[in-house]
């Protein structure tokens, strides 16, 4: 029963989290910019607003995809938060944003067109740091489900600070932060326009804006597994972790798709693997 | 024993039978019932033998050996032929080499072996027997339509089809006397003979670059085939009496006598599921006609090689061999799926994304856990169906636009609605939760995790595995994208290929729902058996799965709400002026077309490069393991 009704809670509360941290993230934005900054529930406003908008679309398929894209977000964090298999997880979170994908190639704009390609780049940069994210938890905890990792007594961080930080370092991109934010973006300094999101507008632009406040929930869930050991200590890595990428966000400007993969790979694959070996070896994987 | 030997002599009777027909209507209507025989019987075998576990036969070694003693002699006489007419050295000394070791092994060793259990049957055969049976058939059902459209576009290509047809038919009934041979000699032989039919059909066009395919896909399985035959006279130096060439005898025996010949028939293996440095003969291939693609890469040639290395997964689990054989399979699984992603044609990328999928297959296998193995055996399931269905949709598209480009195959959905959504499934079915390929590869990581070195591999799952979503997505993507209006014209296609695309769409969807099925009742005691132990995936994530599938059912239905009350614009294009068709002026007045095509990331992911580096890697460790092997014998 118990995972049921976390993820109905999730589905529940999820979207209120979500839109309050999105909305902490302006105001903290607006003041290290100098700004005052719109109201905490700016983003709650803005979705309500768009919702009532008439809806405006390029093709009628367009929405199928950015319903989807919802519904599969909200399943696959359903799935996290009931303590399902985390690799599942990831493959549920795939499958979601390629409907966000093909959303944007459905429409014939070369905006779009450049964000979809930019965004399956971005896929296949962040993907393998998160699959060995949960191959780190298993070697730790000898489980893949969420359930017993958060179940888990161990300190998860000491055995991997290294795939922490990789971790971090794609939670940038999947966050859709600046130096990674190169299929769409909250700044203006995009030149692809609005790059996926070009061509939605109205009820299904809020749709997406809500599947982006599921999947900040989960994304910081993830955090919390590394500290699941104290809660208190994983509600404060939370939020330094969110601090850091908003800070990171304000410092540096967009980077190149190459420059995006080749880190996201080379800090997957130097200090995530390094890392997944060295505790691999510790723990007698190795035993040819 | 009656249904092993139907299955194999039927589809001979009716190849020889396709010799003898040229005219189009008689050749329908032998062909389709045929291959619903063969359908219904691979069907037949499942439901009389899926309880029992391994079934030997005794069926005799003599004269059968003979007969296809003089049938090998033949066709290397023929192969020798065709080597001197086009002038291929490599390919001549090949045929040498491995007739004199075929010669000197039926002088010298055969005379004092008496192999008694000649024929089996077991849960992997049966599903082997499965895809042949079922997959097999329907390609050749598919073959048909295909041809004749072929022949109307290729003028300048003799119609052979009574040639054609006759192969397909041998190549079904070779394949399944592979799977059913328990006698490694008649493995052999069932070994050749797809390579010849393989040879055959890839060159059937005649065209120079046709031949020259034909002949590299030949010379390297001859390679493959020289490497087995040495397998077999080393087994017949060890044991004169020949029980050892009985496969469940000698993969029974241990490491200390098996791993010899095994490592030698694994080679064979890799040359066959075209594994680098082999893989450029499974690209070359694609110079033939598509239902022959669809074949190779789905239910016959590939899977042969894949079969074997997993029916000797057992022997190789924990051994040096086995890890060089399985990093053999995950760099050729990590390096195909990258260059991919750098492909605009269609059957290219089909091509990658197989070799990719058989390295995973032996990558598993030579690791050669109990997991690993449950894994192989769903990889080669999953990918046989989706496949073949990839295989066909392009064929049918490229026959209706005359072209396999991604890039023209722009607003398919509209074109060609029907196709494109099976085409949908089928690329779902390759990369997607919930479906075959994904559920595979997620087995395979979970089981890679428990395995001896197995970080290794599931670093390359990690990476390979992302890797291909960009390439099935970004087709998903061009498939969907509808530049202006355009009309309809999928109307041309047959009943029949209709018919066959709708069962391997079903096939697709179908299999994954019960597939829990599928392991419990053919993978699962058929690991059992070998090891005691067995694989399954948890209940839960069952349960799942299903759940998901549905769900993925039923959204499409929620573009009926969105038929009223919409306002349509045109695609954002920055303020440019552009005509409802989507073009607009450029400089000079001209009036031009929007077209966008895909990234192909040639830099990174350049077919040359990682070939190389492929080359190389795989080249040194296979040259290490053949050392290894040596030094073993000495």
């Amino acid at each position: 029963m118990i995972p049921i009704v976390n993820a109905i809670i999730y589905i529940l509360l999820a979207p209120i989290i979500g839109g309050l941290v999105a909305g902490i993230d302006r105001k903290v934005t607006a003041r290290m910019q100098g700004r005052v900054g719109p109201p905490l529930l700016q983003p709650f406003y803005d979705v309500g607003k768009l919702f009532e908008k008439e809806t405006v679309v390029v093709t009628i398929s367009q929405n199928f995809h950015v319903l989807s894209y919802l519904v599969f977000m909200a399943v696959s964090g359903a799935l996290f938060f009931s303590g399902g298999d985390f690799l599942l997880v990831i493959f549920a979170f795939t499958l979601s944003h390629i409907f966000l994908v093909l959303g944007a190639y459905s429409s014939y704009s070369p905006y779009s067109h450049v964000g979809a390609e930019r965004e399956l780049i971005q896929i296949i940069a962040y993907e393998p740091m998160i699959i060995l994210t949960a191959v780190g938890m298993y070697l730790v905890t000898q489980s893949f489900n969420i359930s017993d990792i958060i179940a888990s007594s161990v300190p998860v961080i000491m055995y991997l600070p290294g795939v922490f930080v990789g971790y971090l370092m794609v939670l940038t991109i999947k966050l859709r932060k600046s130096p990674f934010d190169l299929s769409t973006s909250h700044h203006a300094h995009q030149e692809i326009v609005k790059g996926v999101t070009t061509d939605f507008s109205g009820p299904n632009l809020a749709k997406i804006e809500i599947a982006h406040w599921y999947e900040y929930v989960v994304l910081l869930g993830v955090v919390y597994l590394f500290f699941g050991f104290n809660p208190i200590i994983a509600i404060a890595a939370i939020i330094i972790a969110y601090f850091l990428e908003i800070v990171i966000d304000n410092t540096f400007s967009r980077a190149k798709w190459q420059m995006t993969l080749k880190t996201a790979w080379l800090i997957a694959g130097a200090i995530g693997i390094v890392n997944l070996a060295t505790l691999y070896y510790l723990r007698g994987g190795v035993w040819l | 024993m009656n249904e092993l030997l139907f299955l194999i002599g039927f589809p001979a009777i009716i190849a020889i039978l396709m010799l003898f027909i040229h005219k189009d209507k008689l050749r329908n209507y032998i062909v389709i019932p045929s291959a619903v025989i063969i359908g219904v019987a691979s069907i037949w075998l499942l439901i009389s033998c899926f309880n029992k576990n391994t079934i030997l036969y005794a069926f005799p070694f003599e004269p059968a050996s003979k007969i296809m003693y003089i049938i090998e002699l033949l066709l290397a006489i023929f192969i020798l032929y065709l080597g001197i007419k086009y002038r291929k050295t490599l390919t001549v000394a090949l045929v040498l080499i491995q007739a004199g070791l075929l010669v000197f092994f039926e002088t010298y060793l055969s005379s004092g072996m008496h192999p008694e259990n000649n024929l089996f049957v077991d849960q992997f055969s049966i599903i082997m027997a499965m895809i042949i049976g079922i997959i097999g058939s329907l390609i050749c059902v598919y073959a048909l339509g295909y041809m004749d459209t072929y022949h109307k576009h290729h003028t300048e290509v003799k119609d052979r089809k009574n040639i054609f047809f006759f192969i397909l038919f041998i190549f079904l009934s070779s394949m399944f006397g592979l799977v059913f041979s328990n006698n490694l000699l008649w493995v052999f032989f069932f070994w050749e003979v797809t390579t010849i039919c393989s040879f055959i059909l890839i060159g059937y066009s005649q065209t120079p670059e046709a031949t020259n395919n034909a002949f590299l896909a030949l010379a390297m399985n001859l390679l493959g085939g020289v490497a087995f035959m040495v397998a077999l006279i080393y087994i017949g130096i060890i044991d004169p009496s020949g029980k050892l060439l009985e496969l469940n005898t000698l993969i029974m025996s241990g490491q200390a006598i098996a791993l010899v010949p095994a490592v030698l028939i694994c080679f064979a293996g890799i040359t066959k599921a075209a594994l680098m440095p082999f893989s450029s003969w499974l690209v070359g291939a694609m110079v033939a006609p598509t239902p022959v693609s669809a074949l190779l890469h789905s239910s016959t040639m590939v899977k042969a090689g894949v079969y074997i290395i997993v029916r000797f997964s057992p022997v190789l689990a924990g051994s040096l061999e086995g890890f060089l054989i399985a990093l053999v399979g995950g760099f050729t699984f990590l390096l195909a799926s990258s260059m991919a992603i750098s492909q605009s044609n269609a059957k290219k990328v089909l091509a990658y994304s197989t070799i990719a999928n058989l390295g995973l297959i032996v990558a598993c296998a030579g690791i050669g856990t109990y997991k690993l193995m449950w894994a192989a055996i769903l990889l080669i399931i999953f990918h046989a169906i989706a496949k073949s269905l990839l295989f066909l949709c392009v064929g049918t598209v490229e026959n209706r636009i005359g072209s396999r480009d991604i890039d023209d195959m722009s607003g398919l959905i509209v074109r060609m609605p029907k196709i494109a959504v099976m085409m949908f499934i089928g690329i779902a079915g390759m990369f997607l939760a919930p479906f075959g390929m994904l559920i595979s590869k997620w087995a395979a990581i979970e089981a890679f995790i428990v395995a001896p070195l197995g970080l290794l591999f599931v670093a390359i799952l990690a990476f390979g595995g992302s890797i291909t979503v960009f390439f099935w997505a970004k087709w998903m993507g061009k498939i969907i994208s509808v530049p202006q209006v355009m009309e309809r014209i999928e109307d041309t296609v047959t009943k029949e290929k209709w018919a066959v695309l709708y069962i391997l769409a079903g096939l697709t969807v179908v299999v994954c729902l019960i597939f829990p099925l599928i392991s419990s009742v053919l993978v699962e005691p058929f690991i059992l058996n070998i090891y005691g132990q067995t694989a399954q995936l948890a209940q839960a994530n069952i349960t799942i799965m299903v759940m998901m599938l549905f769900l993925l059912m039923i959204m499409p239905f929620s573009m009926l709400f969105y038929r009223d009350g919409q306002k349509y614009v045109g695609p954002y294009m920055g303020g440019m002026t552009t005509t409802p068709t989507m073009q607009f002026t450029g400089a000079m007045g001209t009036v031009r077309d929007t077209t966008m095509g895909n990234y192909y990331l040639k830099n990174y992911f350049g077919e040359d490069k990682l070939f190389m580096i492929g080359t190389v890697l795989c080249l040194g460790i296979l040259i290490f393991a053949v050392i290894l092997t040596a030094g073993v014998v000495l």
